[in-house]
């Protein structure tokens, strides 16, 4: 395993006690079979409907049970069964040593998780809400994302960080706030973001083998949401490629580009501009901010001719920007019209249904921006 | 007026004391405290140093043993590897003069016996997590001096392939070099919680600094630590200041054995090469035996600033550095040890002082004429990810830059 890193000069260099000092490099055997295993799965025969919580703690489940390195820790990840119960049994079916209850110190544990992780563990790190991971994003990137990088590649961190991200609803500004853009702009993070449960269970278990530190970004509203999965993606080795975007609804006159829960507010407007103008609109769930599949954004961009992105982030340098960005620098000669953008709105998020409705994208927002974009 | 009396206190630690009901007797910071008697002939057979009865205080539980068993060729050696350390340090130093170092330097001159006393205490399963002063560790743990200092240079041949530079350096078990002061702490922790998870029979050193021992993080480590009895030592090296803050302006306990409450800490001459051996091979066997992490301080001193750009003269006077230089120098009260013991005859002492100086000069020289590496894409962007995990391209300045893997 160590092999390929041998030809680098100052693996000679180590003296002889340290001939065991580069330390293994991604194992294909560890991860990437399921992923070559991968096929593509239908929708029909054998679907049962799950939700999105299910999945992911089927994901768990089954990391756990399969690779003995994998532990999950975070705050009432045990015996509270999780505070959005995504961890619901695992306590009982692993054990204490497994699943770790820790306290209510996000630096302290998120940095201890990091430092598993670099002695060759493959930790969970469950975040009640990203929100509470702003005390530990310090060890998210500077002790995981680049330590590999600043050690010339012999330290590497196969580190899972989960939980929800965006908003919920009523929990105000504190508790309200996604994280896709802060995540999605570190070298030597991977992040990303499951908005049905395939996407969910596929996601964090592709999350979970990669030898990398994952950052994935869950959505608490959609966690009750059921989704049908196929019976490919209920069997164990179901695993999503990260990096690769997913075409939900095919089309030819626009192309919606969305991430997370706003991938069912865009669907449910395409729907709606079908019906009410006969518009086909392509919606693309990007499934992976990093790496992000501009790939699939320019192949569609190329047939609509017209981009929108819908997300729940703040305008100002998120996920929308960079996608528009990266729309102007592939594929500006496709564009017919200018490519637009509904986000969150540049507001804390406040408190009061009305006022917090207003902050982020809802399916008349979509619908209004499509319509003025296609000039309807 | 209550500023006054604040300013006044600071300024008359003295005074200070001296209202304090329970002014503890100090550890001796005196480098050459041991005795031993009855040294024998041959260079491996082990014999019996009496350390002084000031080498350790305590906090919550017994003090290691004040004798420590050793060999002429173990003294031998940690005289070779204080004065290895002393002596890249003065190297990286005259590099960083000549502009051939750049960014931060933080050299651990004066500080060799804790590094050297922590190795020689534990063996190649126990795992170290340090800050940014890292040189003398990163040489301890197995490195070249040749690679230490080609990764000041930023050379491919470099410790860390010339990305890391002075504070990011990484060997087998030692896991750098971290540049944010008291992050490594919680990261050292999950270290040893990785041991305990193997179950295996070692321990985790995790030192930072007298600066460092304030953060919020280095108590969240400490309580989990504790709650999960992990196999931890926390080592605070004490070297009386955080740049240029001394502790007593900085920390409300500049006890720092005694930071971790709950935790019992053992305070550690840590100008003694021998003590601290003793100290820390007293600290692994209590935490592989399970009895959970200990909160250490070695206290130390560093001749030299903060950093290559601090004079280190602002905040302490002159003739502090001169006296712990003069009079408590890890390296000449090692050296008083081994004429004193008859370890080595003062000839024998020479050669092996000049040995040592001149691998280290002739390993520099060697560094010094590493080639420049090529600014090539493929270096710049290599082992952002794992290998064969990579995403298919990466970004440079502009779209022309894009680095495809």
């Amino acid at each position: 395993m160590a092999a390929p890193r041998l030809f680098r000069p100052a693996s000679r260099l180590l003296s002889s006690r340290l001939t065991s000092a580069t330390r293994p490099a991604f194992s294909k055997t560890a991860c990437a079979p399921s992923l070559l295993r991968f096929r593509g799965y239908a929708t029909a025969g054998g679907a049962k409907e799950v939700t999105v919580r299910d999945a992911l703690n089927e994901a768990l489940a089954e990391e756990l049970e399969s690779n003995q390195k994998t532990f999950i820790l975070g705050e009432e990840v045990a015996q509270y069964n999780g505070a959005y119960k995504v961890t619901r049994g695992l306590l009982d079916r692993f054990g204490p040593k497994r699943v770790i209850d820790t306290p209510i110190t996000e630096a302290g544990f998120c940095g201890l998780a990091v430092g598993a992780a670099l002695a060759g563990l493959h930790p969970v790190c469950e975040f009640m809400t990203f929100n509470f991971a702003m005390q530990a994003i310090d060890q998210i990137i500077n002790s995981a994302a680049k330590t590999h990088y600043m050690s010339g590649g012999i330290q590497p961190c196969n580190i899972t960080f989960r939980g929800p991200n965006g908003f919920a609803a009523g929990v105000a500004a504190q508790h309200s706030q996604d994280y896709s853009a802060w995540y999605g702009s570190i070298p030597g993070l991977k992040v990303v973001a499951p908005w049905s449960s395939e996407d969910a269970k596929g996601l964090l278990k592709a999350a979970i083998r990669d030898p990398n530190p994952v950052v994935v970004l869950e959505n608490e509203l959609m966690y009750g949401q059921a989704f049908p999965m196929s019976e490919a993606a209920q069997k164990d080795d179901f695993v999503l490629p990260i990096g690769k975007a997913k075409i939900e609804r095919p089309g030819k006159d626009l192309t919606i580009v969305s991430l997370s829960r706003c991938v069912g507010l865009s669907l449910n407007a395409a729907a709606e501009l079908k019906q009410k103008y006969g518009v086909d609109a392509e919606v693309i769930n990007l499934r992976s901010v990093k790496p992000l599949d501009v790939e699939t954004i320019i192949q569609s961009l190329k047939k609509t001719g017209r981009l929108m992105c819908v997300e729940s982030g703040y305008p100002m340098f998120g996920v929308s920007s960079e996608i528009m960005a990266l729309s102007m620098e592939y594929g500006f000669d496709y564009l017919t019209a200018p490519a637009v953008r509904v986000t969150g709105a540049e507001v804390p998020t406040p408190y009061a249904l009305g006022l917090e409705q207003m902050s982020f994208p809802q399916e008349d927002t979509i619908v209004g921006q499509a319509t003025k974009l296609l000039r309807l | 007026m209550l500023f006054r009396s604040a300013w006044a206190r600071q300024a008359a630690p003295l005074k200070r004391q001296a209202f304090a009901p329970l002014t503890r007797r100090s550890v001796t910071t005196d480098a050459a405290s041991a005795h031993a008697e009855n040294i024998p002939q041959e260079d491996d057979k082990p014999f019996t140093v009496q350390l002084s009865d000031e080498s350790f205080e305590t906090y919550e539980i017994d003090p290691p043993s004040y004798s420590l068993e050793v060999t002429k060729k173990e003294l031998k050696q940690m005289y070779y590897d204080m004065v290895s350390i002393r002596r890249m340090e003065m190297a990286a130093d005259r590099l960083y003069k000549e502009k051939k170092i750049r960014g931060f330097c933080h050299l651990s001159t004066g500080q060799e016996a804790v590094a050297t006393g922590i190795e020689h205490a534990i063996n190649r399963d126990d795992k170290i997590i340090t800050a940014y002063r890292c040189h003398g560790f990163a040489l301890m743990r197995g490195g070249t001096v040749r690679s230490i200092i080609g990764e000041l240079l930023g050379r491919r041949e470099g410790i860390a392939y010339g990305k890391g530079g002075s504070m990011h350096m990484f060997a087998n078990n030692f896991y750098g070099g971290n540049g944010i002061v008291g992050a490594q702490v919680p990261v050292g922790a999950g270290l040893a919680f990785a041991q305990q998870y193997n179950e295996e029979k070692s321990t985790s050193i995790v030192l930072y600094g007298d600066g460092a021992s304030n953060q919020g993080q280095v108590f969240e480590a400490f309580n989990m630590a504790k709650l999960w009895k992990l196999p931890v030592l926390f080592g605070c090296e004490n070297n009386k200041y955080g740049m240029g803050t001394s502790a007593a302006r900085s920390s409300a306990l500049t006890e720092y054995y005694k930071r971790g409450q709950y935790i019992p800490g053992i305070k550690v001459n840590g100008m003694d090469v021998l003590a601290t051996k003793a100290a820390v091979q007293y600290a692994k066997d209590y935490a592989v035996a399970g009895n959970g992490p200990l909160v250490f301080e070695y206290v130390t001193y560093r001749y030299g600033g903060h950093s290559m750009s601090d004079p280190g003269t602002t905040y302490r006077s002159r003739e502090e550095i001169q006296r712990m230089r003069s009079t408590h120098d890890p390296i000449a009260g090692l050296k008083q040890k081994i004429l004193d013991w008859s370890v080595m005859t003062e000839d024998e002492l020479k050669a092996l002082d000049k040995a040592a100086r001149a691998f280290v000069d002739e390993e520099v020289a060697i560094a010094e004429k590493m080639t420049v590496p090529d600014a090539t894409p493929r270096i710049l962007f290599e082992d952002i990810y794992v290998r064969g995990s990579e995403p298919r391209w990466m970004r440079g300045r502009t779209v022309d830059e894009t680095f495809y893997y």
